[in-house]
């Protein structure tokens, strides 16, 4: 089996996640910038964290034959603070060219604020402005269906946006319809309290089909699973789904998705 | 793709225990003192859901625990989701 894990915050795992992943088939992880789970005091504290991203985490998955990829943004769950996240957009730029940046997320919203809003408008114009692939972040629980139709809003009407070049993560059986049907990508988080779990995510892939569709972990500090993509592609073999099935949605949609971006390229040897 | 009776089989033991186990917090639920709030409201009406029979039950439940308004909030006043929607549905 050879997958790829395109939303993990390794950051918050440990060495032993990575060595468990390689060992499962993992051909590349990437690593959106997310909330470390306080509020970071100032954009110095972003600037290291985006440091760490893009220098010390390839390093530390390169021990395990492993490319390291990122996504570089302010999160949506410190975006109230205005200018703050004024202050950390304006960093990003000179760490776009680094090389295993792949593009801004993960951006969105999180209890759908005018505040949170006015900063997804921001850095969909940052991505507009240096051509970047997007990937954004949609609300927890009962606040995802309002939050996606927002953000749905928001890419939607700048006319620089084109919606192949952005994933919409974290859909579920009542978001997943609206983000496919205008042409976006979805991605399906496999958590085992919240968003889906592998045998949603395989319900969900029957019913509408894998084109434009990827699976993730997300894993990060709270709870979640880094072999979770791994458990689904179990969840598809005992379903009934072909091995070429499970590759598609594995491997196959992400590296895509993914290989949009010119950085984002695999070990030769490893690809077929 | 798997036969009704394959399905059965592969998920009717999981699905017995998590059934079991929204008995149990409902029946614990009521053996606690005080008044419940929005969240166990939204729940029942989502449990409803489970009887109709269209193919769209997990949508359906999670549109019953969904914020349906379409506008920003002011301001944020926390980072958490509670899994229900406070307003009146």
């Amino acid at each position: 089996m050879r997958y790829i894990e395109p939303h993990a915050h390794m950051v918050s795992r440990v060495t032993d996640d990575y060595r468990a992943m390689t060992a499962a088939g993992c051909l590349a992880i990437c690593e959106p910038a997310f909330w470390a789970g306080f509020d970071r005091g100032s954009s110095a504290g972003f600037h290291d964290y985006f440091r760490q991203l893009t220098e010390h985490e390839p390093r530390r998955a390169a021990k395990f034959g492993v490319p390291h990829y990122c996504w570089l943004c302010i999160n949506p769950k410190e975006a109230e603070d205005l200018a703050l996240a004024r202050d950390v957009i304006a960093l990003i730029p000179r760490f776009l060219d680094r090389p295993n940046v792949l593009g801004i997320g993960e951006i969105g919203l999180n209890k759908n604020s005018r505040n949170e809003l006015r900063v997804l408008e921001l850095q969909v114009d940052l991505a507009a402005r240096h051509d970047q692939l997007i990937l954004v972040h949609t609300p927890h629980l009962e606040d995802k269906l309002k939050g996606t139709r927002l953000i749905l809003d928001v890419l939607r009407n700048d006319s620089r946006i084109r919606p192949d070049r952005c994933i919409i993560d974290h859909v579920e059986e009542h978001t997943v319809k609206g983000v496919l049907d205008v042409g976006f990508w979805a991605g399906l988080t496999l958590y085992p309290n919240s968003k889906c779990t592998p045998a949603r995510a395989v319900d969900i892939v029957e019913r509408f089909g894998p084109e434009r569709l990827w699976m993730n972990s997300a894993c990060d500090w709270g709870e979640s699973i880094p072999m979770a993509v791994p458990y689904a592609a179990l969840e598809m073999r005992q379903r009934g789904h072909s091995d070429d099935e499970v590759d598609r949605m594995i491997y196959q949609n992400p590296l895509r998705f993914l290989g949009q971006c010119p950085k984002f390229v695999l070990p030769s040897s490893r690809r077929t | 793709m798997m036969s009704r009776q394959e399905m059965l089989d592969m998920y009717f033991t999981e699905a017995r225990a998590k059934l079991v186990d929204v008995a149990a917090f409902l029946d614990r639920v009521d053996r606690a003192e005080g008044r419940a709030d929005f969240r166990l409201a939204a729940f029942m009406r989502a449990v409803e859901e489970l009887g109709r029979s269209d193919g769209s039950r997990a949508e359906r439940v999670l549109l019953c625990l969904s914020d349906p308004t379409v506008d920003p909030i002011p301001a944020a006043t926390t980072k958490a989701a509670c899994g229900a929607w406070a307003g009146n549905p």
